[in-house]
């Protein structure tokens, strides 16, 4: 059975809706270009598409995946793929590549996103005047930063420390401050915003972006999907 | 003006939803607005989940968006989270398509279709910058119009709207937009208000509340009369003859995010001659206009294919009545070009076995729940209230979904229906008690679902002249039920707030004198009073008291033949007469045929407008018609027998 992987983006107004409404907006695009996805069985038959660690209501993001598993007959032009599914998305949810998901070397079925990925890449923008290097270094010189957050209902304090893998404050082209993030998503993901509580309660960003999710393999951290936008790729059989 | 999206979005990471205010639904426009395009504010006066599937709102935003000299936006109530930060930092009510204040609009137009929004209304004319009360309003402001079916008793909303729309809207927004064309091009100079709304009274079908003069004897309302010559004693109800010639919505408004009603909808037919004697759509939509098959057919696969929806719902009061319905159906789910994945919905099913069959057809795919609409527990209350069903057609029905697979099946009941009593109330459990004991046969977890609502009378209708159950009553009853069912783990008994039941009723039949109290519920904070956790009876308690009104005045009595009522001004089309005498037919427990397959009883619609069924076929549809006296699991070709009629000469 072939799994595809495609990467999108999120942008713009389009930010404000769901983890599940995306789902459900995947499900309308690839019923609208016919795309030949394998369905669940059962009462309630649903297509077969999996996606990666769920963004935030209200963020952006430039690397967001999503698996599907094709009908087995299937034979599908990938390199027109992005092409064929951007205008089948709302405005803002852009596709920027696809791609087989190759099997393991031994033959196995390839991790799912949600097993493989270990980070993302994250920047929040904030209002002009916000002292964010001060604010990063004394994170990072900290052993631990303790945040209180919920779970399935249930709040427990738990210290995030060891989830910031890198943190720096940046000023964009435009003069803003910026915070760069790479935020472990193991044992537990740890969110920007529960981040910026760690840094301080009362910061409040404006943007929130994620701009790469990665997996480490071998000590090398690479893509989920390692192709440029738009990459024309052979079809693996 | 400009977008005011960069002081909306920050406020959006602070309340729930936030992706209700985004607009960027597929088949959303952005109108380019100028000085000679008359700009609609198209305002559903709830939450957009409950909103943007409205299919009447969506049918004008784009026949008016066709046009040259229109534009239309959409605006839904925000919620309380939104609301309380919009008024503190200052945000008018805005369009969720380019996010243009309101104030931008020339018309600010509310789709009704329930009263206990009534409270909405006025807090979204409030958000718009816009004077409440309409005689407080100058050339400045936007028009407020209200159309859908609660126009059809304008009263209780009469101080706060411009202008009233009566029956469909496909043609009349367009001679609107005429009117108002003129009054904007001409600069909307002081005192041209007036004149627009007196050139706007002379468009049938619109109704100008300010052009009417009220009188009233005691609490008795005397009349209401036209204060100007040209202005219409009597509003009569737009019509449009034929479906065929508005399929529309063509684009269909794919939501974002989750909504009601989620799913490609193509209306079938409008208007039902069933004769359900408390069914104001029913009564106030006549008389039936089937859309061509061919056409319904186009509408499925062509709006499928642009949606990219697994589900299509044919809308209708009766979807199954539909001429050749299990044609269609067959069509639509054996198409090869929706592979096979698409399900289908026919709400308001009839009850019967026939039904049933085609239900099995169009549920191959995703089999959920069947719900049937008995309406009353005993077959003497059923002819009262017109809904012909025999214990064996709905024992069948039932027989037939429990044996194809259904393990759910819901019942639709109301309580307090006039005549009445506590051995017909408690038919409810009968009734519902046999279908779990049918289900059982087939499955070992069969259950029912009773849903119990407090029946409120609704003008136009021939049940506008009794007087409604109060709260207490209807507690009353719904106690009955639940110490009846109290046993029957597989009876799960729903039922509706006799409390929210009797502010409706407040609403319903309310005359001018009711705008007080819709104002100072709204003013005291009663917003979204159709949401249980919103709603506070107590509010519409105080208001009344406040204002001397009588709640049982306005609701639990009975009217008189010579009463005159709030809406005797606007016309359905109905005869007065024709609705006294069903009235006096209710009492004496004798059913009325439907007019589509027997000879006309002369309700007054089609004689008085001109107009016609358009209906496929003129013979009942296969499997029978319910009340006909046929055999329902024979088939077609038994001999209609029709139950006897009194009264009528």
């Amino acid at each position: 059975m072939t799994r595809l992987r495609v990467r999108f983006q999120k942008l713009g107004k389009v930010r404000w809706t769901s983890h599940r409404d995306v789902a459900r907006m995947w499900e309308r695009a690839c019923r609208r270009v016919q795309l030949p996805v394998a369905w669940t069985g059962g009462f309630s038959p649903r297509p077969k598409l999996s996606f990666g660690l769920a963004l935030p209501t209200g963020a952006e993001s430039l690397a967001e995946y999503l698996d599907l598993e094709l009908a087995s007959e299937a034979d599908v032009d990938l390199d027109g793929l992005p092409a064929r599914l951007t205008p089948a998305l709302p405005a803002g949810v852009d596709v920027t590549a696809a791609a087989v998901v190759a099997s393991t070397p031994s033959g196995g079925r390839a991790p799912s996103l949600q097993e493989d990925v270990d980070s993302c890449g994250w920047r929040v923008g904030f209002a002009p005047g916000v002292d964010l290097a001060a604010l990063a270094d004394r994170a990072l010189a900290s052993s631990s930063l303790l945040v209180e957050r919920e779970r399935k209902g249930r709040l427990s304090v738990d210290d995030v420390r060891p989830a910031i893998l890198a943190l720096s404050a940046v000023v964009t082209a435009e003069g803003e401050p910026e915070l760069e993030a790479l935020l472990a998503t193991r044992p537990r993901a740890l969110r920007p915003q529960e981040l910026l509580r760690a840094l301080d309660p009362d910061l409040e960003g404006t943007r929130v972006c994620r701009t790469h999710q990665w997996i480490e393999r071998d000590g090398l951290r690479e893509e989920p999907l390692a192709v440029a936008p738009h990459a024309a790729w052979a079809r693996a059989q | 003006m400009t977008s005011l999206w960069p002081r909306i979005e920050p406020l959006l990471a602070k309340v729930q939803k936030p992706a209700r205010y985004i607009g960027c639904e597929d088949g959303s426009r952005t109108p380019e607005h100028g000085s000679r395009r008359v700009a609609w504010l198209l305002v559903y006066p709830d939450a957009y989940e409950v909103g943007l599937p409205n299919q009447g709102l969506q049918i004008l935003y784009e026949i008016l968006n066709e046009r040259d000299d229109a534009v239309a936006e959409r605006a839904y109530a925000p919620w309380v989270d939104l609301e309380a930060l919009m008024r503190s930092h200052r945000l008018p009510l805005f369009s969720v398509d380019t996010h243009r204040p309101a104030g931008d609009f020339d018309l600010l137009a509310f789709n009704v279709s329930a009263e206990l929004v009534y409270t909405n209304v006025l807090n979204c004319i409030d958000l718009a910058s816009v004077p409440v009360r309409a005689a407080d309003r100058g050339p400045e402001h936007t028009l407020v119009v209200a159309g859908g079916h609660c126009a059809f008793n304008p009263e209780p909303l009469a101080d706060f709207v411009d202008v009233f729309v009566i029956g469909d809207g496909e043609e009349v927004v367009s001679e609107i937009t005429e009117v108002v064309g003129e009054w904007k091009a001409s600069g909307r100079t002081p005192g041209s208000r007036e004149r627009v709304l007196r050139d706007l009274a002379s468009v049938p079908g619109v109704y100008v509340p300010s052009m009417y003069d009220v009188s009233y004897e005691g609490p008795w309302l005397r009349a209401i009369t036209p204060r100007y010559p040209g202005v219409p004693e009597h509003v009569e109800k737009r019509t449009v003859a034929d479906l065929a010639d508005w399929p529309y919505p063509k684009q269909q408004l794919v939501p974002l995010t989750e909504v009601v009603h989620d799913r490609l909808n193509v209306e079938i037919f409008r208007g039902c001659t069933r004769g359900c004697r408390f069914c104001q759509a029913g009564m106030i939509t006549r008389p039936v206009r089937e859309r061509p098959a061919d056409q319904v057919r186009t509408m499925v696969s062509d709006g499928l294919r642009r949606t990219g929806y697994d589900e299509v719902s044919l809308t209708s009061l009766s979807s199954a009545d539909f001429s050749g319905i299990d044609g269609v159906v067959a069509g639509i789910v054996n198409d090869p070009v929706n592979c096979g994945q698409v399900s289908l919905s026919l709400p308001s099913l009839r009850v019967d076995a026939f039904t049933v069959s085609v239900a099995t057809e169009i549920q191959k795919v995703r089999r959920t729940g069947l719900t049937f609409a008995p309406e009353a527990g005993a077959w003497r209350l059923r002819q009262v209230i017109n809904k012909l069903i025999r214990e064996e057609d709905l024992y069948g029905a039932v027989e037939a979904a429990y044996s194809q697979g259904w393990r759910r099946v819901k019942l639709y009941f109301m309580t307090g229906l006039p005549t009445e009593m506590d051995e017909d109330t408690l038919g409810i459990a009968h009734l519902a008690r046999n279908c779990v004991a049918i289900g059982r046969r087939y499955h070992k977890g069969a259950s029912v679902t009773a849903s119990v609502g407090g029946f409120v009378p609704k003008p136009h209708t021939p049940f506008q002249w009794f007087g409604q159950n109060g709260a207490a009553e209807l507690q009353r009853k719904v106690g009955l039920l639940r110490d009846d069912l109290r046993r029957d783990r597989a009876v799960n008994l729903r039922w509706h707030d006799p409390k929210a039941t009797l502010a409706e009723g407040i609403a319903s039949r309310g005359d001018r004198r009711i705008g007080a109290v819709i104002e100072e519920v709204w003013r005291r904070g009663g917003v979204f009073q159709e949401w249980s956790e919103h709603f506070d009876m107590a509010l519409w308690e105080e208001a009344m008291a406040a204002h001397g009104l009588s709640i049982d005045w306005y609701v639990t009595r009975h009217r008189t033949e010579d009463e005159v009522l709030p809406w005797d001004h606007v016309s359905a089309g109905l005869h007065k007469d024709f609705l006294w005498q069903d009235w006096q037919d209710a009492l004496a427990e004798h059913g009325l045929p439907d007019c589509r397959w027997t000879p006309c009883y002369d309700c007054g619609v089609c004689t008085d407008y001109g107009l016609e069924h358009v209906v496929a076929s003129t013979l009942p549809p296969a499997g029978g018609s319910q009340g006909t006296g046929q055999d329902l699991s024979a088939g077609g070709d038994v001999p209609v027998t029709l139950l006897p009629v009194g009264g009528r000469g």
